[in-house]
């Protein structure tokens, strides 16, 4: 073949301890087209670009750019190839403008000062061109998260990029930002920029790319295009068999009111009211969600729900009786399971291994602990009964929780915490960064849950998760609740209007 | 990474996984300290003294006899301590600068416990002093605890401060109101304690050094297999994850400190009964700064400080040897501490020269963010 590849590489090998990450991997890119590289967590797409980016050394094979061959030792080199990387999580310094984040690395001097009007210029010339609109004078930190990855792919193109990686882009976005990315994605291939877009939504793929490879257990599983193949083709490609993309559930059959919200009001770390006035209630056996854009008070109201947050007024009542704010020791022990949004942050202790995380809320109750003293081998032994269970892929229980795959952690936090007697389980976001098979199963998890007489708060930006799963919907907008609707009874576009802060007036479906 | 790929290689290396990890974890301190001996010989060489002459002198002088080794342990037994009081602290994300001003404490406290009571049997006298002492250095320990707690500041800069408190109050009371009388002493110090106050040696093992090990034992297990070593390491490593999980993070940082301030504090007072014999500003200078490089050296790990505060308190003991047989100043040995300091705090410079790979165990956190709670 004499075609040329704006990038190509040919039978790349990396083997890391035990693991065989990328297996002989060919995949090329042509001159402006956005490739799509779709593949499980853990099935080497980030191996792949890190190998392409110079952060890997393969143990073999060989990258061309252009058809030439080409050595990429670091980062650097690859910059220098012209290749440039948007990671998963921004590398931004939060206080420093966008010109300044943006230059870092590569600043532009005069006589051993930064010239920033000169960035400044360059940074507004590329926003023009590429239609990516910016403000150079912002502060990144200042800047929804939209707009930083814009700063981002400004950035690779201030140094040249012709080869823009962009590493799961669209997972911190909201649906509004990811149409504006396509945008702007579509413009930058316009203007000759090849773009290989890494990510394992689905429907993304089909609207944006132009070729999809498929990626599984490091090795390429094969090359299609959007009208060659469908949603449940690619599912199964990904996951090695056929997958459920649809959930399967009974109508619900919704007992008792188990917790009753009323009234509240919640401020945020700002001192801004984020949650106005907020009541609402959850039956045993039924799901409500909270639907809404990320930032309309959802965080906050799921924060005070399970103890994490103060209140300014209003009042949280489980089972008959009105609960304290801010101590989720007692929500816990009333039985509320907790599915936190950054299982990073709350979800996990990293360093700690799956068997402790696996009692994290309740490592201080017999069995696991007499007194002060600390079972270990009940730990333990609770922990390969979850593992079994809950299918959790980990070596061994005593493996530290930071070394799984992000659906392995998630599993983790869902055994832990349906594991426990429950009464309401409260989720949020529980599927963010997820791959096909493990939102698949944290679905079908959820609606067990329900049927076992639990009462389910689940709280998505994904319309079709909260479409699916809810037995009934409440809108958040602006922190209040715009809405309460039977799930049945809303289409898709309409929830999407309520939640862009549409009057319900204005909804026929609903009048 | 696969489940099934990983899974084979975990069987597989799973027999050799116990010693991987025991060399993972010693590699970079034992490294650390023979580099710091490297380095301590060439300069020995430069300043024209002969390095194997004067180490043999430092061996001798620590180890050479029961007398040595007596003397070895005695030094040894308020850096365990010590060290202990910062790996303790460090376990909940705090770095305790402030162990030498709880040790200070622990350490007057005792004194005066120790000669203002009279009439007391020995084990009860002895165990009194101790236990105030362990009270003292525990009280202000939880100053920083508090101060960080309500106030959101520092610990290292509050800690930092505390130590210049604690050595000037413990120099105003033992040149003032606590100052020995004998006539004839115009020097700053308590009175000498009572025989019954003091902790003895038994056949050239000093007593304190046995209750210092009892202590690594006990700090282990307080750390490693109960509720509350769970709830502080929880917010040492994820402090959102422990407010999530239900774990007071307030009253754990407190108890901390506390914690971590009576150990010093116990220290101070083994120091006091067991070898000065009195309280003396200037005699106990160091040794709560020297518990930061056991700490570290023993990778915070509550029995992997004996043996660093061994090294250090060996280098104490032999150094007078040293100076005398070899004719080198006895501060080399202290040049050799902070070089072994420098090593364990920077241990990426020892695992790019021995091109050891980072283990994977739960990193330290040697502070936590200026001004984050």
């Amino acid at each position: 073949m004499n075609e040329t590849f704006a990038l190509e590489v040919k039978n790349i090998t990396k083997r890391f301890p035990g693991v065989l990450a990328n297996d002989r991997v060919d995949f090329n890119l042509r001159k402006g087209e956005i490739h799509a590289l779709l593949g499980e967590n853990g099935a080497g797409k980030s191996t792949l670009m890190n190998v392409i980016y110079g952060l890997y050394t393969p143990d073999d094979g060989e990258i061309f750019i252009n058809n030439q061959k080409v050595e990429i030792h670091n980062p650097h080199d690859a910059i220098h190839a012209g290749i440039g990387m948007v990671h998963q999580h921004f590398m931004l310094v939060p206080v420093f403008t966008v010109v300044e984040n943006i230059i870092l690395g590569s600043e532009i001097t005069k006589r051993t000062y930064l010239d920033l009007n000169t960035a400044s210029k360059k940074v507004k010339q590329l926003s023009h061109d590429y239609g990516l609109v910016v403000d150079p004078d912002a502060v990144v930190e200042d800047l929804p998260v939209g707009i930083q990855q814009r700063v981002e792919i400004v950035k690779a193109l201030f140094r040249d990029a012709k080869i823009l990686v962009l590493d799961e882009p669209t997972a911190v976005l909201t649906p509004q930002e990811v149409e504006d990315l396509f945008v702007v994605m579509r413009n930058l291939t316009e203007r000759g920029v090849s773009i290989v877009f890494i990510t394992h939504k689905l429907k993304e793929v089909l609207e944006i790319a132009d070729r999809i490879t498929v990626m599984r257990r490091g090795k390429v599983v094969g090359t299609t295009t959007p009208s060659e193949t469908s949603e449940a083709k690619l599912a199964e490609m990904m996951v090695g068999r056929e997958v459920l993309l649809q959930v399967e559930k009974a109508p619900a059959i919704p007992g008792d009111v188990v917790i009753k919200v009323s009234d509240l009001v919640i401020k945020d770390e700002r001192d801004l009211v984020v949650v106005k006035d907020v009541s609402f209630d959850i039956r045993a056996g039924e799901i409500l969600g909270v639907a809404g854009v990320q930032g309309n008070g959802q965080t906050e109201l799921v924060e005070t729900l399970t103890g994490l947050r103060q209140a300014e007024s209003g009042t949280i009542t489980i089972n008959g009786t009105i609960m304290p704010f801010q101590n989720p020791r007692v929500m816990i022990e009333a039985g509320i399971a907790h599915i936190p949004e950054d299982r990073m942050k709350h979800g996990l202790v990293l360093p700690y291994s799956v068997a402790d995380n696996l009692v994290l809320c309740t490592y201080y109750r017999p069995p696991f602990a007499r007194g002060i003293e600390r079972n270990i081998r009940s730990v333990y032994d609770n922990s390969e009964r979850l593992i079994e269970q809950f299918d959790i892929r980990t070596p061994s229980p005593l493996v530290s929780a930071g070394t799984l795959s992000g659906g392995n952690q998630q599993k983790v936090i869902v055994a832990r915490e349906l594991s426990r007697e429950n009464h309401l389980l409260i989720a949020n976001q529980p599927t963010r960064g997820l791959d096909v098979g493990s939102i698949e199963y944290i679905h079908k998890r959820l609606i067990e849950m329900r049927d076992s007489g639990i009462a389910v708060l689940l709280v998505s930006a994904e319309l079709d998760e909260i479409k699916s799963l809810a037995d009934r919907i409440i809108v958040m907008y602006q922190g209040n609740i715009v809405a309460t609707v039977d799930a049945d009874k809303i289409s898709r576009s309409e929830l999407g209007l309520l939640m862009a802060g549409s009057q319900v007036a204005n909804i026929p479906s609903l009048n | 990474m696969t489940s099934e790929q990983s899974s084979k290689s975990s069987s597989r290396n799973g027999s050799n996984h116990l010693l991987k990890r025991v060399w993972y974890s010693t590699s970079v301190p034992v490294f650390a300290v023979l580099l710091a001996l490297l380095i301590g010989a060439i300069i020995l060489l430069v300043s024209g003294a002969d390095p194997l002459q004067a180490y043999a002198a430092l061996i001798k002088g620590s180890f050479g006899n029961t007398e040595a080794l007596s003397r070895t342990l005695q030094k040894t037994t308020p850096l365990i301590f010590s060290g202990l009081a910062v790996a303790f602290a460090f376990k909940a994300g705090l770095f305790n600068i402030g162990a030498q001003g709880q040790l200070l404490f622990g350490a007057i406290v005792a004194a005066v416990l120790g000669f203002g009571i009279h009439g007391l049997p020995a084990v009860l006298h002895a165990s009194l002093a101790l236990l105030g002492g362990a009270f003292a250095g525990a009280l202000f320990g939880a100053i920083p605890g508090a101060l960080k707690t309500y106030t959101g500041a520092h610990e290292v800069i509050t800690t930092i401060m505390l130590n210049y408190i604690a050595i000037n109050i413990t120099d105003y009371l033992a040149d003032g109101p606590w100052k020995d009388m004998t006539p004839g002493n115009i020097v700053a110090r308590t009175p000498k304690i009572l025989d019954t106050a003091r902790i003895p040696s038994v056949a050239g093992l000093p007593l304190g050094f046995l209750i210092a090990l009892i202590f690594s034992v006990v700090t282990w297990w307080l750390l490693r297999k109960t509720t509350i070593g769970f709830e502080i390491r929880t917010v040492g490593l994820n402090p959102n994850a422990a407010k999530y999980a239900g774990i007071k993070v307030a009253k754990t940082i407190i108890l901390t400190m506390v914690l971590s301030g009576l150990l010093a504090g116990i220290g101070g007072a083994i120091e006091t009964q067991g070898v000065v014999g009195r309280y003396q500003p200037g005699f106990n200078t160091g040794l709560g700064f020297d518990g930061i490089t056991i700490a570290l050296l023993g990778k915070t790990n509550p029995i992997g400080v004996i043996p660093a505060a061994l090294i250090v308190g060996a280098m104490k003991a032999g150094s007078s040897q040293m100076q005398f047989s070899a004719g080198v100043a006895k501060e080399i040995t202290d040049v050799i501490q902070a070089l072994i300091l420098f090593f364990v705090a920077a241990d990426m410079i020892v695992r790019w020269l021995l091109r050891i790979r980072a283990a994977e165990e739960e990193k330290v956190t040697l502070s936590t963010g200026w001004g984050q709670q």
